[in-house]
């Protein structure tokens, strides 16, 4: 239901599953750091601070049951990425994954990228429900056997097991980035893929670990000039040649590696106008870019900055097609968020599979949606209260000043620390994954 | 208000720190309130400079982590400059009683800051070059190839110099005095690190240039060699597993 009238079409979003520990008190390695459905949507990985990934699977449908689509259960979990220590600097290197991103399936195993702000890392998740038995040399358990006691010979053969789900390091991609990393993002070729840390996007080619190949350096030759770090990045889903970075003074920029081999000028440059009347000591950094994506026609790409949402068109430049306002609410409440270091908080965006609605995330667990065709927006809350399976969640207001109507929650009332970074929205259905500090939500609409 | 026990989850320290932030600006913090009457006629001067010393608190408290956060860094250094920037029109101000400063603070603040900011921030990022000198991990000499230009990746020989910015492939003439400054090699003494060691010349201070300098050539192999044992007796290779077979 989004706000306005209730038309046939509008979705009405249910609570399906929580994933994580209820307790208040969080644990610092289980806050999770990147959610991602893999290409078919059946995948739904999550990284977190202590290095770990955790894949859940979705269940095949029961036909008889088809009232819900099938929930989400744990498939997988692996350490991805330990603390280590840069003996050269004397300093630790956070094992917290910052971006998983998986890729096609190509054969029974999947494959997915995960980094920390390091080292990339590419793993093949695969299943193993049989296994040999009957060897000739050696006992079931493992012993072998004299062989002067071995009188006839057989053939061993595969005997079915209980399913066992094995996550291997195919590569390790590593000491090719100064600066934290803080993108990667697969090529349409399904070869290569880019990294991006602050200041520079290396090309990798998914087989080779020992070299990659610098694309983009922003670093200036003194670094006291530097004001300007690279915040996102993205290739196009269809162009295998062109790609995106956005940057902390709010500017895309679209580069065609055809052009060049160092793609430092840009093909486009995407940048809106500052708009006068809202000028503020905290204009750029309200203005730089956290997140970027592409729509899955590639025909356009959302950014996301501490305020709003913005769409853009690729043939146009000079400013967003559309702009959702995601809290303008703390526009007036700058100062308080740069004291404590919320004005700094990197949400994250995502389309939805038909490319009609956006989502993101905000403040006390509050997350949106932007219907892109109705242009209406819905704001819902992740919360264990009053979420039974299959509850319709109930839209959420928030007060910005005057009088708080009943079920309108006020401005200074809103828990800062509770906030949605992360979210995720599978390739074909309506289902959603939102993460919390250290839970995961994952809502679908209602299937009558 | 917003800031009122509104921690996020830190270290302790720094949740120390931000109490104490939150303490001293507690009882100027009326101003941050938009709602308040006085805050449209407060001059500008008296919000710029407590958002410069919060901005430069920051800046500080960024420094310090042992492995500045680039972004937060640049946006806060951005922002310092506006405010400061902002400072300069100071005759402009209207005056404005029952102020806890006076309306000519603005004045000093600014002649006492101007120079000292610029110093400030000049060795402030300085220092973050002199980081970025220390963080050149060993990598294979760059080859120009025809498309783009390929760095290092996994340092598979160990003919390697580690002082190459992986951008250009040029030498970072301060790289050298930056890697070793703040390693102690005491523990490393021996016959093997002598020679290399006396090698050693301080480049240019200034961290911009990348000329190559010719006490560099001499020392280059002595370097690697001084690289290499490094990491054998720390272990570092023991991080790296090398892949194994049908990788």
């Amino acid at each position: 239901m989004y706000n306005g009238a209730g038309g046939g079409n509008d979705i009405q979003w249910c609570f399906s599953q929580v994933k994580g520990a209820v307790d208040d008190d969080v644990a610092e390695a289980d806050i999770i750091s990147t959610v991602e459905f893999n290409h078919s949507g059946e995948l739904l990985a999550t990284g977190d601070k202590g290095g770990r990934v955790v894949i859940f699977q979705q269940e095949q449908e029961n036909k008889i049951q088809s009232h819900s689509r099938g929930e989400y259960n744990v498939y997988s979990t692996f350490q991805s990425h330990e603390p280590e220590f840069d003996y050269l600097k004397s300093l630790e290197i956070e094992e917290k994954i910052n971006k998983i991103r998986w890729l096609p399936q190509k054969n029974a195993a999947q494959f997915l990228l995960s980094t920390n702000d390091k080292t990339i890392k590419l793993w093949k998740i695969s299943e193993r429900d049989k296994r040999p038995e009957g060897y000739n040399l050696k006992e079931e358990d493992g012993r072998y056997r004299d062989p002067t006691t071995v009188t006839t010979l057989r053939v061993p053969v595969f005997r079915p097991m209980d399913l066992m789900v094995e996550a291997s390091p195919r590569r390790i991609f590593a000491n090719a980035h100064t600066y934290h990393i803080n993108s990667i993002s697969i090529n349409s070729d399904y070869e290569t893929y880019l990294s991006a840390d602050d200041l520079r996007i290396n090309l990798w080619h998914l087989e080779i670990t020992d070299r990659s190949f610098n694309i983009v350096d922003i670093k200036p030759a003194n670094m006291e000039e530097l004001t300007e770090v690279i915040t996102a990045a993205e290739f196009h889903p269809n162009s295998c040649n062109t790609f995106v970075y956005s940057s902390s003074k709010g500017t895309i920029r679209l580069c065609d590696m055809r052009a060049s081999a160092l793609c430092d000028r840009h093909s486009k440059l995407f940048e809106e106008p500052e708009d006068p009347s809202n000028r503020s000591f905290f204009s750029e950094i309200i203005s730089s870019i956290s997140d970027v994506k592409f729509s899955h026609s590639g025909r356009y790409m959302m950014t996301r900055d501490y305020l709003s949402v913005k769409i853009w068109d690729l043939n146009m430049e000079n400013r967003p097609v559309e702009t959702y306002q995601v809290h303008e609410y703390l526009r007036s409440k700058l100062c308080s968020l740069y004291e404590n270091d919320c004005i700094f908080d990197k949400f994250e965006c995502c389309w939805n599979g038909s490319d009609s609605v956006v989502m993101t995330g905000s403040y006390n667990n509050f997350f949106r949606m932007f219907d892109r065709n109705t242009k209406r927006d819905i704001t819902l809350e992740a919360s264990r209260e009053n979420n039974k399976p299959r509850t319709v969640l109930k839209p959420r207001k928030v007060c910005a000043s005057g009088k708080r109507k009943k079920d309108e929650i006020s401005v200074d009332s809103l828990d800062f620390n509770k906030k949605i970074l992360h979210t995720a929205w599978h390739p074909k259905e309506n289902i959603i994954a939102v993460a919390t500090t250290n839970n995961l939500y994952i809502f679908q609409d209602k299937v009558n | 208000m917003l800031s009122k026990g509104l921690k996020r989850k830190r270290e302790e320290e720094e949740e120390e720190e931000e109490e104490e932030e939150k303490e001293a600006l507690a009882v100027d913090t009326w101003w941050l309130d938009s709602d308040h009457p006085a805050v449209a006629q407060a001059p500008p001067a008296v919000a710029s400079s407590s958002l410069f010393d919060l901005s430069v608190l920051k800046l500080h408290h960024s420094l310090r982590q042992s492995e500045p956060d680039l972004r937060h860094l640049v946006l806060v250094v951005n922002t310092l400059r506006r405010i400061q920037a902002s400072m300069v029109p100071t005759a402009a101000l209207p005056p404005v009683p029952s102020l806890p400063a006076a309306p000519g603070m603005a004045d000093s603040l600014l002649a006492s800051s101007d120079a000292a900011l610029s110093a400030s921030m000049a060795s402030l990022l300085e220092d973050l070059s002199h980081i970025e000198g220390l963080s050149q991990a060993p990598q294979p000499l760059a080859e120009e190839g025809p498309q783009g230009r390929p760095i290092g990746g996994a340092p598979p020989s160990l003919g390697s110099l580690d002082l190459l910015d992986p951008a250009t492939g040029c030498l970072l003439d301060d790289g050298l005095e930056g890697l070793f400054e703040d390693i102690d090699t005491s523990m490393y003494d021996s016959e093997l690190w002598a020679p290399a060691s006396e090698g050693l010349k301080p480049g240019p201070e200034d961290g911009s240039g990348k000329e190559d300098t010719p006490e560099l050539k001499e020392t280059e192999l002595k370097d690697t060699e001084l690289d290499y044992l490094m990491d054998v007796l720390v272990g570092t290779q023991a991080l790296e597993r090398p892949p194994g077979p049908g990788r």
